[in-house]
């Protein structure tokens, strides 16, 4: 074996035209970048300012940068797919054959979810959490700093894929026995294994994290039970990822020895039984999806709340239906594979237990519907986002409640019907949630507001692209389609493929829209500047910060006596108050630990993917002498002076008084 | 008025959809299909009964509550204990309706169950294999690639596993599917009660030539039909067809073989097998075990995997289940076993 293990000049995919033009493309773009960062002295800001920020509100800030690129990498990775689809009907073998059609939607599965979603969801409880209950940070930057850059290397691993070796060929489940050695020898597999690996313990450090910070660092008078509604469901969405990420850790680990070292834990002889592999990876897997959803319906309930000038109609309802959420999330799992032969008891329980979910979930939707009874709906795109949602994750509920009928799963098990399913889902609930907290939150974040035209145009086309392109797959389920299929030959099939490809281009005018919508917020910015850290009249902690906020947070922490703090000191007439004195407060530094600790382990994880032992072993090592270091570096604090804190303070009440 | 108009469409839609879909799961020709549709039918009426009111509210409030409106205006008003207790009953009510349905139905529709018919049922053991699908006739000696067939209205038994990756058996116009495993079997029934020629798939995705691995379900309309297939094949008389002799372990490791990274992956076309080694389905399925060492059984016995290699009558093995996960290694008394599996299972 060679010094470079697997690796050889003939892991760059110079044959696949697809795959020159997109590195090139990718190229010219990071050229051009570093370019304009270097043309506007910007690397230094760079550097100080975001990469080695420790900040909550920044981390979060970079979390959803990543997002939105990994929205664009995933969506491309959609689109090939409609369009193979859409061109591959009637017996014509379309464009991507299917070693690489193959790993198209293995990389689109695992990138929508993992680091796109994911990151989006994190990053918007980075920022928000620690604001609404009114803390100066999280309990442990410095690990907040090293999250996300764990969470980064894992995707810098999956883009590595597309140009070093390939990525894997397996669905993004990636069951054994075919994610075994025996039919996946090349390194796709390890790329999946390494970069959800590596992500994943970023994201179990994340939910430990916020844990410690909601439990320990809440305002002074802020129960448990005055929690603000979105930092709840973080809440529980954390309890979910602290309890089944470890599940994802350790069956990866064994796949890992499966593979590496010749152990049997999921292939066919030696005693292996994959059936093990399927669950542990859905009693991961569908907590997972309850980790994406539930705090996209904090962010619902938060909207609906602030923009109908309203309290959350039945809070407690909502606690208790979250934690129900969260806690029947847990013995669901089965449900993803009715078919495997369970007896009928067995599978009868797992199904009337996933449509209990339907009731807390039923119990939310009524509890927005009540909270715009007699309010004052001001329609926002916030409030587009959430109405479109509650239409849309309506009808993907009630499919999900079809599919948890084992008898009718029987025939729509891993169907099209199944895609629409949890797209009508995870789009309809997660992601329209996500994109409402992006623009309800935007102001508060980069202290100007997003152009509302572009926005509600970007609302629109995703909700029609929605609805054209994923309704057409419930039909084909019903039509007989499964799924991964890399061409068909069943001219029934034809017009609902060409309709979803329709559906998917008008979804891509939608993020084109967003993309144009950020460009000409930013060009406008002097225009629409929110001058008084309240723009939406909101109702908790966070907007009774300066947008953006003080890095500080807060110059003293205020004291909570309602659900709705903010509000309630609005009308008591406590915000806003000028202090004569301010003291000096405790903050940490930033720090490069993280970016340094994370390379390690990333390039670790890319020498395992190739066989080259002595730089995982460096990777390895490397990573250790830098946490060391870190734990032994003193100089991690520092005290932002009163006169400082009292010139911030006064110039952001000043601009609250001008209006 | 504009969601009336929309649920008039939506109806109208659905009607037409059901009407005219032809080849899929909501055009059933055999009772398993019938039943499923029915059950789909059932539950997402029921459902429905939430659904349209709730997609109503949300647009109805929110057109109601807009701002610059003069609607009442209530900010502090976010409990009533009348409206929590109905909206956490009527989801309470819709659930336990559909769950009774769902636990009757669940049993009901138990692909491990044998139908209720006056005929005899055909036993057939399906192994599916990189990128094809092998059919055994146990008890007519004869085999078949990529191609079922069986007369309509007899109950088919199928025993199901696999030679490598895991794949899902299943032909959507006759019901239900299940995975097939290697070193595992599982179980499927399912009755056609039309003639015609099925579509069958694997709906698992299984490796870079899944996409191919179809194959038709033929119901003959009669049993001289069949019979005349049967005695076919067994003479190798069925014209424009591969026939490949026996299938014995041999031929059987011939037709499994399989090549990862073949630029193309054609489908594999249709073939017969005239005779077939006794125990074959069974051999293939153990061998897995061979490397096992002692396997402990279910009963306390132990067993050791040598007896497999030398020992072709399987008679000895009968109700020998292994502790492996919930599927038991079956033999010829398949019916037997699985409703003792059952039992263990309700216990």
């Amino acid at each position: 074996m060679s010094i470079l293990g697997k690796l050889s000049l003939d892991a760059i995919p110079f044959h696949e035209p697809i795959l020159i033009v997109t590195f090139s493309v990718i190229a010219i773009g990071a050229l051009a970048l570093a370019f304009l960062l270097i043309k506007y002295n910007l690397l230094g800001i760079l550097w100080r300012d975001w990469l080695t920020s420790i900040d909550h509100k920044r981390l979060g800030v970079m979390y959803i940068v990543l997002a939105l690129i990994m929205l664009l990498r995933g969506f491309s990775d959609a689109i090939m797919m409609r369009l193979q689809l859409a061109l591959a009907t009637n017996g014509d073998p379309g464009y991507l054959p299917p070693h690489h059609y193959d790993q198209v939607f293995t990389a689109h599965g695992v990138i929508m979810i993992i680091f796109m979603a994911m990151p989006f969801m994190i990053g918007l409880m980075n920022i928000v959490v620690p604001l609404q209950i009114g803390a100066r940070d999280v309990a442990f930057p410095f690990l907040n700093n090293l999250s996300f850059w764990l969470t980064a290397g894992g995707a810098i691993l999956i883009n590595i894929s597309l140009f070093v070796g390939e990525f894997a060929k397996t669905g993004w489940v990636a069951y054994p026995p075919l994610a075994g050695l025996e039919f996946s020898p090349d390194v796709g597999v390890d790329y999946y294994i390494w970069a959800l690996q590596i992500s994943g313990i970023g994201t179990t450090l994340t939910a430990v994290n916020f844990l410690a910070t909601v439990f320990k660092m809440r305002a002074p008078g802020m129960k448990l039970m005055d929690m603000p509604i979105f930092t709840w469901t973080c809440t529980w969405a954390n309890i979910l990822i602290a309890a089944s990420f470890p599940i994802l850790t350790a069956v990866l680990a064994m796949l890992t020895l499966d593979r590496y070292l010749d152990f049997h834990f999921f292939t066919n002889d030696g005693g292996g039984n994959s059936m093990m592999y399927i669950n542990l990876f859905w009693a991961w897997g569908h907590p997972e999806v309850y980790i994406l959803v539930l705090p996209a319906f904090g962010i619902f309930s938060e909207v609906v709340s602030t923009f109908t000038g309203k309290r959350l109609f039945g809070y407690k309802s909502m606690v208790w239906a979250t934690a129900s959420i969260s806690i029947l999330g847990f013995i669901v799992w089965l449900h993803h594979f009715f078919t495997m032969g369970s007896s009928a008891n067995v599978n009868a329980f797992f199904g009337v237990m996933t449509m209990i979910i339907a009731v807390p979930t039923g119990v939310k939707l009524f509890n927005w519907l009540f909270t715009m009874y007699r309010g004052r709906l001001r329609v926002t795109v916030p409030v587009l986002w959430t109405l479109g949602f509650m239409v849309t994750f309506t009808i993907g509920g009630m499919t999900g409640v079809l599919l948890a009928v084992p008898g009718a799963d029987y025939v729509l098990h891993n169907s099209l019907f199944l895609i629409a399913h949890f797209h009508n889902t995870i789009i309809g609930g997660a992601v329209f949630g996500y994109l409402a907290g992006f623009v309800f939150w935007f102001p508060k974040v980069m202290g100007f507001h997003l152009n509302v035209k572009l926005g509600k145009a970007a609302f629109w086309c995703w909700l029609v692209g929605f609805f054209m392109a994923f309704m057409p797959l419930y039909v084909l389920g019903f039509l007989g389609m499964t799924r991964r299929l890399n061409h068909t030959d069943n001219p029934d099939w034809n017009i609902w493929l060409y309709i979803a490809l329709v559906g998917a281009f008008i979804i891509m005018a939608g993020i084109i829209c967003q993309l144009l919508q950020l460009y000409v917020s930013f060009r406008d910015r002097k225009q629409n500047l929110d001058t008084t850290g309240d723009p939406w009249n909101g109702h908790t902690l966070e907007w009774s910060t300066a947008s953006p906020p003080q890095y500080y947070n807060f110059a003293n922490i205020p004291t909570v006596s309602d659900i709705d703090a903010f509000t309630d000191m609005k009308e008591k007439g406590e915000a806003y108050v000028r202090h004569e004195k301010y003291e000096a407060i405790h903050m940490p530094k930033n720090t490069a630990s993280g970016m340094l600790i994370s390379g390690c382990i990333t390039l670790m994880g890319f020498a395992l993917i190739w066989h080259i032992w002595w730089l995982a072993a460096l990777g390895l090592f490397g990573g250790f002498v830098f946490l060391v270091l870190r734990a032994y570096t003193k100089d991690v604090d520092y005290y932002v002076q009163p006169d400082e804190v009292a010139r911030i303070e006064n110039a952001h009440l000043d601009n609250v008084a001008k209006g | 008025m504009l969601t009336r108009i929309l649920s008039k469409v939506a109806l109208a839609l659905m009607v037409g959809l059901l009407a005219g879909c032809q080849g899929g799961v909501l055009d059933p020709k055999g009772q398993v299909g019938i039943e499923e549709k029915q059950l789909i039918i059932v539950a997402t009426l029921l459902m429905l009964v939430v659904v349209i009111p709730v997609i109503f509210m949300t647009l109805y409030f929110a057109w109601k509550y807009r701002e610059g409106r003069d609607e009442i205006y209530e900010p502090k008003w976010s409990h009533s204990t009348k409206i929590e207790t109905v909206v956490w009953a009527i989801p309470v009510i819709i659930v336990i309706i559909l769950g009774v349905i769902t636990w009757k139905s669940t049993h009901a529709l138990d692909p491990y169950k044998p139908l209720k018919s006056d005929k005899d049922h055909i036993n057939v053991q399906v192994v599916s294999m990189n990128w094809k699908w092998l059919f055994i006739y146990p008890d007519l000696g004869i085999a078949s690639v990529n191609e079922l067939r069986f007369p309509e209205n007899v109950p088919v038994a199928f025993q199901i596993s696999s030679e490598g990756t895991m794949n899902s058996f299943f032909i959507p116009q006759l019901g239900s599917q299940i995975y097939s495993m290697a070193g595992m079997v599982t179980k499927l029934h399912l009755i056609a009660n039309e003639p015609g020629t099925f579509d069958g798939y694997s709906a698992n995705y299984s490796g870079p030539g899944f996409t191919n691995m179809k194959f038709k379900a033929i119901a003959t309309e009669t049993q001289a039909d069949f019979d005349a297939w049967v005695a076919g094949v067994k003479a190798e008389s069925i014209a424009g067809s591969t026939n490949n002799g026996i299938l014995d372990q041999a031929s059987y490791d011939k037709l499994a073989e399989y090549d990862l990274h073949a630029p193309v992956h054609e489908a594999t076309p249709v073939q017969y097998y005239g005779s077939i080694k006794p125990g074959i389905f069974n051999d293939n399925v153990m061998k897995f075990m061979k490397d096992h060492g002692k396997v402990e059984l279910l009963k306390g016995t132990t067993f050791d995997s040598n007896m497999i290699q030398g020992n072709s009558n399987h008679g000895e093995m009968n109700h020998g289940e292994m502790n492996h996960g919930e599927m038991e290694m079956n033999h010829e008394s398949s019916e037997n076993s699985s409703h003792e599996m059952h039992m263990e299972a309700d216990k």
